[in-house]
């Protein structure tokens, strides 16, 4: 494994400190905001921009030690943005029901669906 | 690896430490439980990360299938919690 110019090591600087900092005002939101629908929101952040900035930060570092195109990094990308909406959907169903059955102030259920 | 992109990485990884720890102080605080699974599942995913950067740290593709092992099992706890959450039971 050979060493790699000085630019891949200065982008893939950037793009590792920018993945830290996107996470650490996420993480702020989640601790900051008031109220849990508001509170979904901000580890989206993490979990797109994030996620993409680290595995391309991997593919670029890799590609230029080894010589050759190393995209397998990207399948934790592919992973993470199938499941993430899923928990997401789930976890605000579940909070909507919950709050509902508390009496809170929530919409009501749409028609006649069984939530 | 020069000493300006090892330091980059561990920038970075106390980044996610301090995010980790925000998100803990959310975990342990509530004040319900549909927050405690949202601060677990960003732990989970900020774990990932910082595995993923210490594979560049240390110019090794084994972290790789770590993090992947650690996002698949993030979203499967996530999604049971989830689950029982809505209905009280995982399966039904």
């Amino acid at each position: 494994m050979s060493a790699v110019p000085q630019w891949v090591e200065i982008a893939v600087s950037a793009l590792l400190l920018m993945s830290g900092g996107l996470s650490l005002v996420a993480a702020l939101g989640l601790a900051r905001l008031e109220d849990f629908f508001q509170r979904m929101h901000p580890p989206a952040l993490a979990y797109t921009w994030g996620t993409w900035c680290v595995a391309l930060a991997s593919i670029v570092y890799f590609s230029a030690s080894e010589g050759r195109l190393t995209l397998h990094v990207w399948a934790i990308v592919v992973l993470l943005s199938i499941t993430m909406p899923v928990t997401t959907i789930l976890l605000a169903r579940a909070a909507l029901f919950r709050q509902r059955q508390r009496g809170e102030n929530v919409p009501p259920p749409l028609g006649n669906e069984t939530d | 690896m020069s000493s300006f992109l090892s330091l980059a990485t561990y920038v970075t990884i106390g980044c996610y430490a301090a995010a980790m720890a925000l998100a803990l102080w959310r975990l342990l605080r509530g004040p319900s439980a549909q927050d405690r699974v949202l601060a677990l599942d960003f732990i989970y995913v900020n774990g990932m990360l910082v595995v993923l950067v210490l594979g560049i740290r240390y110019a090794s593709m084994m972290y790789f299938e770590a993090a992947l092992l650690i996002a698949l099992f993030g979203f499967v706890g996530s999604t049971a919690l989830a689950k029982f959450l809505l209905r009280g039971e995982v399966i039904e």
